[in-house]
């Protein structure tokens, strides 16, 4: 039976929410202290020759790379190379993905014909067909972009066409003593009640893309941290690898939590 | 006598897939009659939905004739509320397909809401109501579309024993309350002596109609929970179950 929470809270259960925020502020500050202690050990073992600084960088020299980096533009043209085909890559595989599940899911003809087909291009190795962008695309953007699109639009439909068929068929048979046409329930039951799928599915794309993008980068670029991770690898600047290394991770995260964000949103009745 | 609603003639119906086909009705005939409530009783698995559809018009018969007079409302199994729409959108969603959303359709379900005790629940999840509320709440999106006839397929057996008892005594009141035909489908003999008129027994499947019964009870208090108190009650019950012949 639901219940209205009530204002009045008793001492016990304050005692208890008490004791759960307790534990999360103690989670949180060691989560924030092992980051800490692990730049700062490797400032240190780097800083006394412990460890060659030549091999394995150090904050310190990684955070001037940055500074250097940024001071003549170039750290945010990277940075936003790299950004924009990640969001472009991901923005098309998840709607062209969703735009073929849903064709799948209207008819059952073209899924039981496409399905070999998924298959095999499912566990086909994307990065395989990597140079044949190249050839067909050039040097540029858009190879890189294709490449990431590549790899995570297979993975999109069929997760979400996994996803369109969990929808239980007694809701669409409701929705069919309604008079519901296959529009409508393509609308009114089948796309809600896969949200929850969509949003993993996402989750996922965005992993794939920036695979696909670096991968792409690695292969053909004249930009972007993925360029800046091979060129400094070729020249033997580990400062300017990591760098990179650690900026990617911060995007990703940050990519990340916004899907979070995003989920909370619109997953309300959870 | 009253107005026929349904008019079943010889409905016949098989299911085809690629493993054979199946029988499932079989020279199925009966009447229902304006304001009865007729209790649909019988194995599992004998064909029991399948003519609900067939009375709903989702399935059309493979040999035989339904002739239906009026609008038809069709309760499932479960309440398949849907989850993330509020009870307010849940109870407006066969207006919305219908496209026959109105501020008086809004209003006559808004009053339905309140009438029914789900005034206050409106904004609230279909997970966040208990399993009785959330029965009532799939109830008012059926009655939503003013049906005529109700048809209700085990509409209570997914709730624990208690809350079904209270309930189908809630949905007999509001159903008589609100004038309705209903073809209330169940398992439970008990269910279907107290809440019906008469009682179609089906045999195995293909189901044919093996006896019909018209239920006649002396009791004062006609709600399903007075009436399980009524001496003929026991026999009804006992000859049903002969007829049903279960065997373990
Ligand atoms: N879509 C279907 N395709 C093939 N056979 C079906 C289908 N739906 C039901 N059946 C079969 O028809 C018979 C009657 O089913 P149903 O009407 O659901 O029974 P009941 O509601 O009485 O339990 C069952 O044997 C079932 O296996
Ligand atoms: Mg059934």
């Amino acid at each position: 039976m639901y219940e209205a929470a009530t204002p009045h809270i008793s001492k016990e259960h304050r005692e208890f929410l008490k004791k759960v925020k307790r534990k999360n502020v103690l989670i949180r500050v060691t989560q924030f202290a092992l980051l800490i202690v692990f730049f700062a050990t490797w400032e240190i073992v780097a800083r006394y020759k412990i460890v060659d600084p030549f091999l394995v960088s150090q904050p310190s020299r990684m955070l001037k790379t940055m500074m250097i980096l940024s001071q003549n533009g170039s750290l945010f043209m990277h940075i936003w190379v790299t950004l924009s085909e990640t969001i472009i890559g991901f923005t098309l595989g998840t709607v062209i993905g969703m735009i073929i599940a849903i064709l799948l899911w209207w008819s059952d003809f073209l899924s039981k014909v496409a399905e070999p087909y998924l298959v095999v291009l499912n566990s086909l190795p994307k990065i395989a067909l990597g140079p044949i962008f190249i050839v067909w695309m050039g040097n540029g953007e858009a190879p890189i972009i294709t490449m990431a699109l590549a790899i995570s639009l297979i993975v999109t439909i069929i997760s979400l066409q996994t996803g369109f068929k969990e929808v239980d068929d007694e809701k669409i048979k409701l929705l069919k003593t309604f008079g519901a046409t296959k529009m409508q329930i393509l609308t009114k039951c089948i796309l809600p009640a896969s949200i929850p799928t969509i949003i993993s599915a996402i989750k996922i794309n965005i992993g794939l893309s920036w695979v696909g993008v670096i991968t792409g980068e690695f292969l053909v670029s004249k930009a972007g941290l993925g360029y800046l991770i091979v060129y400094g690898g070729q020249i033997f600047k580990l400062d300017l690898v990591m760098t990179s290394v650690l900026i990617l991770s911060i995007l990703s995260a940050l990519m990340y939590i916004f899907i979070v964000y995003l989920e909370k949103k619109l997953i309300r009745w959870r | 006598m009253n107005k026929i609603m349904v008019n079943l003639k010889d409905v016949s119906f098989n299911y085809h897939t690629l493993e054979g086909e199946t029988e499932a009705l079989k020279n199925i005939s009966f009447d229902v009659y304006e304001g009865e409530f007729v209790g649909i009783i019988g194995p599992s698995g004998c064909g029991k939905s399948t003519l609900l559809s067939i009375i709903s018009g989702l399935l059309k018969p493979s040999y035989g004739s339904v002739e239906v007079n009026g609008k038809i409302g069709y309760m499932l199994q479960k309440d398949h509320l849907f989850e993330w729409r509020n009870i307010w959108q849940n109870a407006l969603l066969g207006l919305e397909i219908q496209k026959s959303l109105t501020e008086e359709s809004k209003k006559y379900v808004e009053g339905l809401l309140v009438k029914y005790g789900l005034g206050e629940f409106k904004n609230h999840y279909p997970n966040q109501l208990s399993g009785g509320m959330r029965q009532r709440a799939a109830l008012i999106r059926t009655l939503a579309l003013k049906p005529d006839i109700l048809l209700l397929d085990e509409a209570f057996s997914a709730l624990d024993y208690q809350t079904r008892l209270a309930i189908s005594d809630e949905v007999y009141k509001i159903l008589k309350y609100e004038q309705k035909t209903a073809v209330i489908v169940t398992h439970d003999i008990s269910e279907a002596i107290s809440m019906c008129n008469r009682i179609v027994v089906l045999s195995n499947r293909p189901a044919h109609v093996k006896k019909i019964y018209d239920i006649v009870l002396t009791c004062e208090d006609r709600t399903p929970i007075g009436c399980r108190k009524a001496p003929e009650f026991r026999e009804y019950f006992n000859s049903i179950w002969k007829e049903l012949d279960v065997h373990v």
